[in-house]
């Protein structure tokens, strides 16, 4: 709720203002402070137009014949018959395994930052500390095509110094590129080299905050380092662990989609083809619009869904959430 | 100094380092392997013969990329593209982001419900991509700098900057002196933030240099390429030499395998001059990164 302004506050302690006193004193606050609103109105009109618009635009899911040039499509509703449709394609199973199974795959790896921080604030040397947060969290911002690319490289059967070392050691190289049963363990993998050291930072934050004389305490009780880890360090940033693996949980289908988009080729799409891509397929390359978004929709709801329920059991066992 | 570590303690240490270092690493090593690829001969490359020094010096793969028209076109249009977007963004997100840092504001709950209520509920893509296409944008340079100016993330960030370093008291003298809204954000507000709008260019310039997904959507002009789609034809789709593809069986083996070898080449050296101005960059704003990040997660 907004709070009242200090001579609204005095007029409601005297008696409840009248719809008249409250109109009056209303337009007397916008006289006030109208630019406020001026400041905030471009950009409520850019979320307008690029944000709820397409939420708007959501209703062509449950239409037929939606035309682009138009932009209308038939009026009546379609019974879900672009939900039925997908359910019944060739494509429902395997799309869906293929999300789940890179979804969790990538959630099993979300404690990966946290162990990251508690290695790097156990290290004693300062620069050595400095040192392996700069380099780790340098591959964020290299940008997705690129990533693809070295993996391209790094993993290719032919000039790959990972293959090297496999036929070095007597193996047979592999194309990991484009093989199916690899697709989801290098992306995942991959993400994590881009990501796991600035996801870490903010673990770091939390983890300089514990208070040291806590620490001592532990230390002088006798315990040792993996114990304060457990003990004293993880409870004390247990309330920014919960906040932010419920975020993390809100985006739980939510994959990396431009680099399974870049990774995907004709070998390899058995196992690569999530409801991300298979939207932009289905939607923008096959122009199927309708139909597309209705599938897209499907993976917002169930996201949406997932970080309400996390969000309720966070405020139950922990006393945290989001809102 | 007396070392007070009992001997678990001094083990655990070892290993973490260790544990580090690997990690250090092999984060390291596919860059740097990339970097040293690129000034090497490719036979040596590769035949496996270089890892960890370039081998067989040679620069000729720069000489033939900075000749590249793609590639100078990518550079520039993405420039173009990373700095109108950083404008737009500014102007919408910064005075915005102040109002709604004050606490003064009525109805500023419901404004901020408002924008945080599209980072969890999207229209999705093809919803997306009706609109831009409605709103006439389809293979403008408008697409690339407009659909992503207000990032809700950076506006939660700008306002917690606002509220925590622009005390109430300030306001309320400079009210009392007659100073109206406007002037006080541009005489005191924007001196205030800069730091935070250091924070918001940074964000957006790095976001919007790596972004292709909106220019693969909406950009069919191969002359309005951003860098990252020239790269991903370049280096993913496979077409680093013109004409690569067609005629190949008229060649001798040998032809074949030069070219091959050639276009490797080029590729690790297009990587390097693809990510060299961030990675030049880096080391001067990652501390304003960590920083943004800490400002973001006070609240939001």
């Amino acid at each position: 709720m907004p709070r009242q302004t200090d001579d609204a506050g005095a007029v409601a302690g005297l008696h409840r203002p009248s719809a008249a006193e409250k109109i009056h004193e209303t337009v007397r606050y916008l006289l006030r402070s109208w630019e406020l609103y001026a400041f905030v109105l471009p950009a409520i009109i850019h979320v307008l137009l690029f944000r709820y618009l397409p939420i708007y635009g959501l209703r062509i899911a449950f239409t037929d014949g939606f035309s682009l040039r138009s932009g209308r499509s038939a009026p009546e509703w379609n019974e879900f018959a672009h939900f039925i449709r997908f359910f019944n394609s060739a494509y429902f199973i395997p799309v869906i395994r293929n999300t789940i199974v890179i979804s969790l795959y990538s959630l099993a790896t979300w404690p990966i930052p946290l162990a990251l921080a508690l290695m790097i604030n156990e290290a004693r040397s300062r620069f050595f500390k400095k040192s392996v947060q700069m380099v780790t969290y340098a591959p964020h911002f290299i940008s997705t095509v690129v990533v693809v690319s070295i993996m391209y490289f790094f993993l290719s059967p032919r000039i790959g110094v990972v293959n090297s070392v496999i036929q070095l050691l007597g193996g047979e190289a592999i194309f990991f590129m484009a093989s199916p049963s690899w697709g989801p363990s290098l992306f995942v993998l991959s993400e994590l080299w881009q990501n796991a050291g600035f996801n870490a930072i903010i673990f770091l934050a939390a983890l300089s905050a514990v208070d040291s004389s806590l620490r001592e305490a532990a230390f002088c009780d006798g315990a040792n380092k993996l114990q304060i880890i457990w003990h004293v360090e993880i409870p004390w940033i247990m309330p920014t662990i919960v906040i932010l693996f419920i975020m993390r949980l809100g985006q739980l289908l939510t994959i990396g989609f431009e680099k399974v988009l870049l990774m995907q080729n004709d070998l390899n799409i058995s196992t690569l083809e999530v409801v991300a891509t298979y939207t932009y397929r289905s939607g923008i390359l096959q122009s199927q619009y309708d139909y597309a978004t209705a599938v897209g929709l499907l993976e917002t709801v169930v996201n949406f869904a997932i970080l309400v329920a996390a969000n309720r059991l966070a405020r139950r066992i922990g006393q945290t959430s989001l809102w | 100094m007396v070392d007070f570590r009992s001997r678990s303690d001094r083990i655990f240490d070892r290993i973490n380092v260790a544990l580090l270092v690997v990690v250090l690493v092999a984060t390291l090593y596919p860059v740097y392997f990339v970097v040293i690829a690129s000034v090497s001969s490719p036979t040596l490359v590769s035949a496996g013969h270089v890892y960890l020094w370039p081998d067989g010096f040679n620069v000729e793969g720069y000489s033939y990329i900075l000749r590249d028209k793609r590639i100078m076109f990518g550079y520039r249009n993405s420039l173009i593209y990373a700095v109108g977007q950083t404008i737009i963004s500014l102007v919408l997100t910064i005075p915005a982001a102040y109002a709604l840092s004050r606490r003064d504001m009525r109805w500023r709950g419901l404004i901020m419900f408002y924008f945080v209520f599209t980072l969890y509920f999207t229209g999705g893509i093809i919803p997306f991509y009706v609109v831009v296409l409605k709103l006439g944008l389809k293979d403008s340079v408008w697409s690339l700098m407009l659909p992503n100016a207000v990032n809700v993330f950076n506006l939660i960030i700008a306002r917690t900057f606002f509220q925590s370093n622009i005390p109430d008291e300030l306001l309320e003298s400079a009210q009392l002196d007659g100073c109206n809204n406007t002037r006080f954000f541009v005489s005191i507000v924007l001196p205030v933030g800069q730091a935070i709008i250091a924070i918001v260019v940074l964000f957006n310039v790095v976001q919007n240099w790596n972004a292709f997904f909106h220019a693969l959507l909406f950009i069919n002009d191969q002359a309005k390429y951003p860098l990252q789609l020239v790269l991903r034809r370049l280096l993913i789709l496979n077409q680093l030499l013109s004409g690569g593809g067609e005629g190949l069986e008229a060649l001798s083996p040998e032809e074949i395998q030069r070219r091959q070898l050639l276009a490797d080449l080029l590729r690790y050296g297009t990587i390097v001059v693809a990510i060299a101005p961030l990675m030049i960059l880096y080391p001067f704003i990652q501390r304003h990164f960590v920083k943004g990040i800490m400002v973001g997660s006070i609240k939001g």
